[in-house]
C-alpha cells in the first residue's frame, strides 16, 4: 500500500488547500494528534513515493482568463502511444496527457491531452500543433470543449 | 506559457507582487514550519501581506487552493466518465451526477458525449460501485475511461495577465 491510515488523515485535512495562517502545519498536527515534524516527514515522503505530484499554490485556469478549455482525443497505434504521448506531454500549452481505453465502435480514441487558451481559435492553433506532431500517427482526433462547468471540486477522500 | 514572462513595471510594485506571488509558488512552494514567512522574504513584503493577498486570491476563485496536487490514482482509485444524454434531460442528469460525493469534476461538453466527471473512489471495487450506482441513478450508461498511463510533464500552469 502507497499510503497508511496517518497519510490519509493528512491528506482528508488538506485536500481543500492548506490552512492559511502562519504555520500551517501546527494546524494540521493538532487535528490529527501527531506532530508538526511528522506531518511535514509525512508529506515530504508521498512527494518522494510522487504521491502528492507538487505543493503550492494552485490556480484556477478558468478564472484565469483560459476560457477555451478543450479535451483533445486522438486515435493512435498502441505500439507508438508510449513515444507519442510523451512528446504532447511536454508541450507547454498541454495541462493533461493521458492513455484511455478504447470502445469500440462508439470510442475510438486512446490519447487525451487537454489543452488552454484564450479563444477557441487560439486552441484550435494547439490543436494543429498536435496534429502535425502525430503527423501520420494520428489516424483521428475529435476536440470536446467545456461549456459549462458543472461541478468542481479537489480531490475528496471520505474516510473509510 | 510555462515560462511565460511577466511584464513588470507597467502597474505598479503590487500587481508584480501579487503575479510572483501566484506564479513562482506553484512549484517552489518552501516546505518550511513557516512557509507564508518564507514566501514574504522573497517577495520583500510582509506575512500577513501573503496571507491576505492569498485568501482574496482563493476567495476570488483565482487560485483554488495552497496545497498538494496529487498524482491520479496513488490515492485511491479514479476514472473518467462520459455519459451520452439528450439535450432537454442534461440539466437533470447533470444535477444527479453532481449530487454524487464520489463525483469532483463534473463538465459539460460539445460532443454526443455530452456530459464528462471525474468518479474517485477509496478503492477499485468502491468504484466499481460507484459506477453502477450512478447509472443506476440517472438510468444511463457510462462510458468508462480509466487513465491506462500517464505522459504529462508537470511544468505548472503560468498564469498570463491580460
Amino acid at each position: 500500500m502507497p499510503i497508511d491510515a496517518i497519510d490519509r488523515q493528512i491528506i482528508e485535512a488538506t485536500q481543500s488547500g492548506l490552512p492559511l495562517v502562519e504555520q500551517p502545519y501546527v494546524e494540521v498536527a493538532q487535528q490529527i494528534g501527531i506532530s508538526e515534524a511528522e506531518v511535514m516527514q509525512r508529506i515530504c515522503a508521498m512527494q518522494e513515493k510522487d504521491i502528492i505530484r507538487r505543493i503550492g499554490v494552485v490556480p484556477n485556469h478558468y478564472a484565469l482568463g483560459y476560457k477555451a478549455n478543450g479535451m483533445t482525443v486522438w486515435d493512435v497505434p498502441d505500439e507508438h502511444i508510449a513515444e507519442l504521448g510523451k512528446k504532447i506531454g511536454t508541450l507547454e500549452f498541454v495541462s493533461h496527457c493521458y492513455q484511455r481505453p478504447r470502445f469500440l465502435p462508439e470510442w475510438p480514441y486512446n490519447l487525451f491531452a487537454m489543452v488552454h487558451a484564450g479563444t477557441k481559435e487560439e486552441a484550435m492553433q494547439q490543436v494543429d500543433v498536435i496534429a502535425e506532431l502525430l503527423g501520420d500517427m494520428n489516424r483521428q482526433h475529435d476536440v470536446l470543449f467545456s461549456t459549462k462547468i458543472l461541478k468542481k471540486t479537489g480531490l475528496r477522500l471520505k474516510s473509510k | 506559457m510555462a515560462h511565460h514572462i511577466i511584464q513588470y513595471g507597467t502597474e505598479g510594485t503590487e500587481s508584480t507582487v501579487e503575479q510572483r506571488l501566484l506564479n513562482d509558488f506553484q512549484h517552489d512552494f518552501p516546505l518550511s514550519p513557516t512557509p507564508f514567512a518564507d514566501m514574504a522574504e522573497t517577495l520583500g513584503i510582509t506575512e500577513d501581506e501573503v496571507l491576505e493577498l492569498l485568501k482574496c486570491k482563493q476567495d476570488e476563485g483565482v487560485i483554488s487552493r495552497v496545497g498538494a496536487v496529487f498524482k491520479p490514482n496513488r490515492v485511491g482509485a479514479s476514472t473518467l466518465a462520459a455519459m451520452a444524454v439528450e439535450d432537454e434531460k442534461l440539466q437533470q442528469v447533470a444535477e444527479q451526477v453532481s449530487a454524487f460525493e464520489s463525483i469532483n469534476h463534473n463538465y459539460q461538453r460539445e460532443h454526443r458525449f455530452n456530459l464528462w466527471f471525474v468518479i474517485t473512489a477509496p478503492d477499485k471495487s468502491a468504484l466499481e460501485n460507484e459506477i453502477k450506482a450512478i447509472e443506476s441513478k440517472t438510468g444511463y450508461t457510462i462510458l468508462n475511461l480509466p487513465m491506462v498511463a500517464d505522459y504529462h510533464i508537470d511544468l505548472g500552469f503560468d498564469i498570463k495577465w491580460t
